[in-house]
Formats: C-alpha cells, structure tokens, sequence
C-alpha cells in the first residue's frame, strides 16, 4: 500500500460504487450517498496525486479540504430538501416526485 | 498578484459582498425591513458603478486562482443586469411566496457572486468553489415554495443531477490534477502541450469537465433537469437560470476549451480531438430541444426547451478553436438575455391574470392587451431570428464563424433546420394571441414596473437589430483573457 497504483484503484473502485448507487438506488437518501462516494473518490485522487506525484505544493491536499467543505454544504441543503419531500408526499422515494412530466 | 495587492482589483465583489450582509442584517431588523428591496438594487448600481470604473486590463489575482480581465467584466455586466430586473421584478409575480420576498433577492445576490467568481476563475480550486456557491444557492431557490409540491420537486432534481454532474466534473478534476502537477489552468494546458501524456485519461478528463459544464449548460444529454426544474421553480427565477448561469458555463467553457485544452493556435491538446465530440453534441442539443418544446403546453416548460436548443446555438462554434468563436458567443448573450428575460416577464404578467403557465391562457391576448401581445411577439421574433431584430444579427454572427473558418458546414445546415423548426412552436403562442378567441375578454392590469421592465427588455432587441456595431466593439475589446 505504497504506491500511486493502489489508492487510484481504491479510488476507482469508490467511483463507480458511487455511480452505481446514484444509478440503482431510488431512495433520495441513498442517491446522496452515492453522490458522497464519488466525490470522496476525487479526494482521494487529489491526496494521492499530492503525495506521490513529486509536487512540492500543497494544492492537492488543500482541494480536498475544499471538498469536504463543500460535500458538507451540499449534503445539508440535499437533506433539507429531502426532508421538505417527505413532509409533503410522505416518501423520501424520488421516483414518486413526478408530478411533471413531458 | 499578490492576496492584498489584489484587492483593489476586486471592489465590485468586495461591495457585493458588503451588500449581501447588510441586506441579511436589514431584513431582519422590523424597522428596516421594508427598505431591503430598495437597498439591494441602489447596491447593484453601486456594483456596477465600481466595475465600470475599474481598470480595463488584464492581470492575475489571488496568487493565480481568479483573473481580472476584460473577458470577465464583460459577463459580469450580464449577470448585473439579469440580477437587476429580476430582484425588481420578483415582488409582481404572484405565484411568489411574498413573506420570503427578501431572502429571496438575497440569494439571487449570493448566486451572482459565484457567478462573478465562475467568469473570471483561473483555478480548478475556484472553479469547483464558483460552480457549488452558484449550484447551492440556485438548489435554495429553486425549491424556495416550500409548500408548493413543484418547486419542492424541482429542487429535488435540481439537487440530485448538480451534485452528480459536479462529483463527475470533480473526478475528471483530479485527473487533470494528476496528469499536470497543478490545478492553474495555464500550467495545466502547458503540461498538457509538452507531455506525451496517456491520451485516454486526458480524453476522459476533459469529457468529465465538460459534464459539469455541460449541466450547467442544459447540453444534452445533460439537460434532464431543465424543463421540471424551470417549471417547478418559481419563475423569476426561472428567467434568471435560463440567461445568468448560462451565460456563466459559457464564459467557463470558453476558459477552458478555447483556452486550456488548445494551444491557442487552433490545435487541441495532447492530440485529443474534443472538437468533434462539442459539434455533435451541440447539434443533438439543439435538435432535441426544438422537438422536445413543439409539443409542450406549458409555457415554462416550453421555453425550457427553447433555452436548451439556444445552448445548442452557441456551442456550434466551440469547435471553431478561434476568438473569433468567443466573440460570437458573447455577441449573441447580449439580446439572449433581453429576448429571455423579456419573454418570461410577459409570461409572468399572464400568469398574474390566469392562474397558470398553460398556453391557452394565452387566447385573445391580442385583442385582450395589445401591448403585451406586440411586445411578445418582438420577442419570439427575436427568439426566432428573424430580422430585423437583434436574435437576427446574432445568430449570423455564429454562423459566420463556422463559414468563415471553413469548418463544420454540416453543423450551419442542422442549425438553420433548427430555426425553422422553431419557428412552429414559437409561433403557436403568436397563434394563441391573435387567432384564437377566448371567453376571457377581460385585459389584462400588469403593474406598471412590471410593463417598464418587459418594455426597457424589448429595446435592446430593436435596437440592437439596427445599429449593433457599438456591441460588436465592446465584444472585440472584451476578448482579452488573462
């Protein structure tokens, strides 16, 4: 586990568990968990990059934080929002949410 | 230039911000409460009146992450004027929930800062940052109805496809990132020039950025979202989304494609024809969006399309790496935003007397309020293109970059089959005014702001379809990147 190869693998490898969540799953929660997976991926590759592509600065390590921040808001909004669904259908099912169509 | 030095590159932005915070603070003081409106616009002017005064050339800010450049006041200048008429229109839709009229405005103000960042980054730091301040907001505001089952839905979707394209833009981010040992974007394009790097991962990178431009764009086959998030929202809204983060991804997408995967002499990087990939889709996307609006009923939904098939109109020229490209983009915003914004706001003063966004509310509107129906019909022509409006001029002015280079002929004839097949479904809502009666004869009262705005809308597209040449100057002159 001391190479680049492996952890762009892992982060691969979380890339498309996150797709085929966000794919497969129907219920708003568990899409936003896929949506998580992918962007921890990207953060895994930025600090990977970081640490064994020979860059002397810090910028990889630093977009991951920027991700994390912004993970953080967007999973707060995306839950409100989810919430505001369930109080008015009763269902954090999105594929109920189709009042418009065409 | 250095973080301090910078900043007095930055008053626009530092007096936006100034303007957010103490409208938050106004607001929530009773006594204040009822001037939130009025501050918020004098702030815009404000706004505008340090960008005009700022200096016209060129530097890099913030260690490389933003840039000031003419290229960037220019969309800064659109997205000024989108905000402006659509905080001083919001207060006369009555489909807006009145008791957050001001938390509203404030967001609008919040979206046009990330859309002020999104036209002038230099840095995948900042252009990630930019797209997610612009993305979050918009999420807020789309579902800002909250006991109105639509808009709660559109921002569902809203939220669902942002995050998803965003964490794929993100992925391809990294990649690059990986690929260049940097996150600037002109160190990017020269690593990217000099290396013989693996050609599939760039590819891939590049088809990942262009997926979270793209769905900012509403490019197929990113656009699900667009039609029920613009029917779902409320509609000042709406009109905003169709015309200010638009104009944003294209000012993104020039950055990065004419500027970042190009070696500015018309070549792409690393041997990864992209330039293929752009024409194809923005002809789908057009294509799909003209047959997708014929047969919509509901005008939101409808012009929903006509935006998507208006991205595809502006991404034909993509291909063509050249300036000359930019400059028939940003040409073509200019009466993009009047005609759009102008559209919606008719819209609104209908619905104001319906109740709805179906077409039908639209019978008689000829007879019923002569004015509001001449008005529209201006607008639909220039939707359209058809002279002698300003939709006219620019749409030559894309074409004539595809017949001037001498490349992607096939894309100019989809393109003007487009227009044709356009013309039906803007001209059904033409039908509806003057050809069909209704039992409704009653006309219709828009507030008299309401009616200033739609009017102060269609003159640009008049006049701007006559004597053009002081735009087109500007446009020349804006071309300057950093």
């Amino acid at each position: 586990m001391d190479n680049l190869t492996s952890y762009l693998v892992i982060s691969g490898i979380l890339f498309s568990l996150g797709i085929f969540g966000v794919m497969t799953r129907r219920n708003g929660v568990a899409i936003l968990m896929g949506i998580e997976l992918i962007l921890n991926s990207a953060s895994l590759n930025f600090v990977a990059f970081n640490r064994f592509g020979g860059m002397h600065r810090l910028d990889g390590h630093v977009f991951s934080i920027f991700i994390i921040v912004l993970a953080a808001a967007e999973a707060a909004v995306a839950l409100a929002i989810i919430i505001n669904l369930f109080k008015n259908l009763e269902t954090v099912n999105v594929d109920q949410a189709d009042s418009m169509k065409g | 230039m250095s973080n301090l030095l910078s900043l007095s590159d930055y008053l626009p932005e530092m007096i936006l911000l100034g303007v957010i915070l103490i409208a938050i603070v106004m607001d929530l003081v009773p006594a204040t409460k009822r001037f939130t409106k009025g501050f918020i616009l004098v702030g815009l002017i404000l706004v505008a009146a340090f960008l005009y005064q700022g200096d016209t050339s060129a530097s890099s800010l913030f260690m490389g992450m933003s840039a000031h450049d003419p290229f960037g006041t220019f969309f800064k200048w659109l997205f000024i004027i989108a905000t402006f008429f659509v905080v001083l229109i919001a207060k006369y839709d009555d489909g807006m929930d009145q008791s957050i009229a001001a938390e509203f405005n404030i967001l609008l103000l919040i979206v046009m800062f990330g859309l002020f960042l999104m036209a002038t980054a230099t840095n995948l730091v900042m252009v990630y940052l930019a797209i997610e301040t612009v993305s979050i907001s918009s999420y807020i505001l789309a579902g800002m109805l909250r006991n109105d089952i639509k808009s709660n839905e559109a921002s569902l979707k809203y939220v669902i496809f942002g995050a998803f394209a965003s964490g794929l833009m993100l992925y391809g981010f990294s990649w690059l990132y990986g690929l260049s040992g940097s996150t600037d974007l002109t160190i990017i394009r020269d690593v990217l020039m000099t290396q013989e790097g693996p050609v599939f991962v760039v590819y891939i990178s590049i088809l990942m950025v262009l997926v979270g431009i793209g769905y900012k764009l509403s490019m197929v086959p990113f656009h699900y979202w667009t039609p029920d998030v613009y029917e779902g929202a409320p509609t000042p809204l709406t009109a905003y989304l169709s015309v200010a983060p638009k104009a944003a991804g294209l000012a993104l997408m020039i950055r990065f494609f004419t500027m970042t995967f190009t070696d500015g002499a018309g070549e792409t990087v690393a041997n990864v024809d992209w330039t293929v990939l752009i024409a194809v889709l923005s002809a789908i996307t057009m294509t799909v969006g003209n047959l997708l609006a014929l047969r919509q009923e509901n005008v939101k939904r409808l012009f929903a399309f006509s935006s998507i098939a208006h991205a595809g109109y502006m991404l034909m020229v993509i291909p063509v790496i050249s300036t000359d490209s930019s400059a028939a983009i940003m040409f073509y915003l200019v009466p993009y935003l009047f005609m759009n914004l102008g559209a919606f706001f008719v819209a609104i003063a209908v619905s104001n007397h319906t109740g709805s966004y179906d077409l039908a509310g639209w019978k008689g509107l000829g007879k019923r309020t002569p004015l509001l129906a001449a008005l529209m019909v201006i607008f639909l022509v220039s939707l359209t293109g058809l002279p002698p409006t300003a939709g006219f001029i620019g749409k030559v002015y894309l074409f004539s970059v595809l017949i001037k280079h001498q490349q992607f002929y096939w894309l100019a004839v989809v393109a003007v089959i487009n227009s044709v097949i356009a013309l039906f479904y803007y001209f059904r809502i033409v039908r509806e005014m003057y050809f069909t009666d209704s039992d409704d004869t009653e006309p219709l009262r828009p507030h008299p702001i309401l009616t200033w705005s739609i009017i102060s809308c269609v003159i640009p597209v008049l006049v701007l379809g006559l004597y053009w040449s002081p735009v087109i100057d500007w446009v020349t002159a804006s071309l300057k990147m950093f």
